[in-house]
C-alpha cells in the first residue's frame, strides 16, 4: 500500500495531497457546498455550508500531513467530529439511511479528485496515480468516520431509551393501606427485574406494605429465567416481612410453566389482579360488601 | 478483619426478655465470637425461662453476608427445637436482595416488617401455645 510506504517519507503523495488540499481549500469548499451532505444540513445560508466544508477540508489536510490517511482515529478528525456527528444526526432525522449517508459522503470525492487531476496535469503518470490513490484512501477514511459517528449516535439513542424504559415501566401502585402492586409490562430481563425488585422493596418499607402484588398480565412470555427473577423478588419481599402474590397468569403461561417444570409452589398465585386484591384485602381483615347487603346486615 | 473487636465483650449482642418474647437487636457487623455468644444466649434463655418467641430486629444491619444468613437460620432451627418461634423483622431492601442473590431465601424463617408487627405475629401464636411460662404469668 503506497500510503504506508510514504508514512515516513516527508514528501510522499500524502503530504502532497495535504499541500494540495490547503491550497485549493476555498475551491473545494465551494464545490462541496453544493453536495447533498452539506447543502441539506446547512440550510440557513450557502456561506454556512462553505464554512463547514472548509473545516472538513482543513481536517483532511491535517490528517494527510501526518501521513495517516487510512487511520480513522487520526487526531486531525477530532476537530470536525462534532460537526460530522451533527451532520449525520440531521441527515438521519431527515430519514436518510446509513447507506444513503455513505453514498452522499462518497459523492464528495469526485470534485476533489477532478481538482487534483487538474493540479497534476503536468506530472508523470505514476506520480498522479499515487496521489489520487492517497486522496481516495483519505476520502474513504472520512466516510468511515461519518459512519462511525452515525453508529455511535444510534447506540446512544438506544441506551437512553432503554434507561427511560426502565424508569417508566416499573411503577409501584398503592392499592390499599398496606397493599402495593407492580404491574409488569414487557419482557423481564435481569436488569429490569433488578429495578422491579429494588423499587418494590423500597415501596414495601416506605408504605409499610404487608402485601405486594406482582401482576404479570403484561409480560408476553414466561421462561425459566423470568420465573427465577419472579421467585427472587418474592423471596426478597418475604425476607422483609411482606407477602407477595403473583397475579395475571394467563392459561397459556400457566401451561408453559408446567411444561418447563418450574416449581412455583413457594409462590402465592392468583389468576387476575382482582383475585389477588380480594385475597390481600381479606388478609388485611377488610371485607368488601355491596351496599344493599351491608344495609340489610346492619338492620 | 481490620475492624475486629479487641475485647471479647465488644460487639456483644444484648438479648432482652419482654414477657414471653425475646428481643434481639443486631447492629452493624456480627463477628464470629459475638454470633457464637448470641446463639448460646438465645438457646439458654429460651430453654430456661420458657420463652414462646424470639424477635430478631435487623433494622440496624446494612451489610450482610452468607455467615449472617447461616446464623439466622441456625437460631431459627434451634428455637424451633425448643418449641419457640423466631421472627426476623426490619430487614432492609439491600440486605434482602443480597441474601436472595446469595441463594439464602431462609425458607423456615418467619418475617415481619417491623418489631411491632413481629410482636403481633408472635402474640397471636404464642398465646395459643400451651406453654409453661405463659400459664404461670397469667
Amino acid at each position: 500500500m503506497p500510503e504506508q510506504q510514504t508514512a515516513d517519507d516527508r514528501t510522499g503523495p500524502a503530504q502532497e495531497v495535504a499541500l494540495f488540499l490547503r491550497e485549493r481549500r476555498e475551491q473545494i469548499a465551494q464545490r462541496w457546498a453544493d453536495a447533498a451532505v452539506f447543502r441539506t444540513v446547512f440550510t440557513v445560508s450557502r456561506d454556512e455550508a462553505v464554512e463547514a466544508g472548509r473545516a472538513v477540508v482543513e481536517a483532511l489536510a491535517a490528517v494527510a500531513a501526518t501521513g495517516r490517511v487510512e487511520d480513522s482515529e487520526a487526531d486531525g478528525f477530532t476537530v470536525v467530529r462534532e460537526q460530522l456527528a451533527r451532520t449525520v444526526r440531521s441527515r438521519t432525522r431527515a430519514g436518510a439511511s446509513t447507506g444513503q449517508i455513505s453514498a452522499e459522503t462518497d459523492a464528495l470525492r469526485r470534485p476533489v479528485t477532478e481538482l487534483l487531476l487538474d493540479e497534476l496535469a503536468e506530472a508523470p503518470a505514476d506520480h498522479v496515480g499515487e496521489c489520487t490513490t492517497a486522496l481516495a484512501v483519505l476520502m474513504g477514511t472520512l466516510r468511515l468516520v461519518m459512519l462511525e459517528t452515525s453508529t455511535v449516535a444510534g447506540e446512544e439513542l438506544i441506551n437512553r431509551q432503554r434507561l427511560e424504559l426502565l424508569e417508566i415501566a416499573t411503577p409501584v401502585i398503592k392499592l390499599w393501606e398496606g397493599i402495593v402492586a407492580v404491574p409488569l409490562i414487557g419482557t423481564l430481563d435481569s436488569a429490569r427485574s433488578q429495578v422491579v425488585m429494588e423499587t418494590l422493596l423500597d415501596a414495601v418499607v416506605e408504605q409499610h406494605a404487608r402485601l405486594a402484588i406482582l401482576d404479570i398480565t403484561g409480560v408476553p412470555t414466561v421462561d425459566s429465567l423470568v420465573a427465577q427473577h419472579l421467585m427472587k423478588t418474592v423471596a426478597a419481599a418475604r425476607l422483609m416481612g411482606a407477602e407477595c402474590i403473583v397475579s395475571g397468569i394467563r392459561p397459556a403461561i400457566a401451561q408453559t410453566i408446567v411444561h418447563l417444570g418450574i416449581d412455583l409452589s413457594s409462590v402465592l398465585t392468583r389468576a387476575s389482579l382482582a383475585d389477588a386484591l380480594a385475597y390481600a384485602l381479606q388478609q388485611q381483615g377488610a371485607r368488601i360488601v355491596p351496599r344493599a347487603v351491608a344495609a340489610a346486615e346492619s338492620r | 478483619m481490620s475492624g475486629a473487636p479487641t475485647s471479647p465483650y465488644e460487639g456483644h449482642v444484648p438479648v432482652l426478655r419482654l414477657g414471653g418474647v425475646l428481643l434481639v437487636t443486631l447492629q452493624g457487623d456480627l463477628y464470629d465470637s459475638a454470633a457464637e455468644q448470641l446463639r448460646q444466649d438465645i438457646g439458654r434463655t429460651v430453654s430456661d425461662s420458657a420463652v414462646g418467641g424470639v424477635v430478631i430486629d435487623l433494622s440496624g444491619v446494612e451489610i450482610v453476608d452468607s455467615f449472617m444468613g447461616r446464623v439466622l437460620s441456625d437460631v431459627a432451627a434451634m428455637t424451633r427445637l425448643l418449641a419457640a418461634q423466631t421472627v426476623v423483622c426490619g430487614m432492609r431492601p439491600a440486605v434482602a436482595i443480597t441474601l436472595v442473590e446469595l441463594g439464602l431465601t431462609l425458607p423456615g424463617l418467619r418475617t415481619a416488617l417491623n418489631a411491632e408487627e413481629a410482636m403481633n405475629l408472635l402474640g397471636a401464636t404464642v398465646s395459643a401455645l400451651p406453654r409453661r411460662g405463659r400459664r404461670e404469668s397469667t
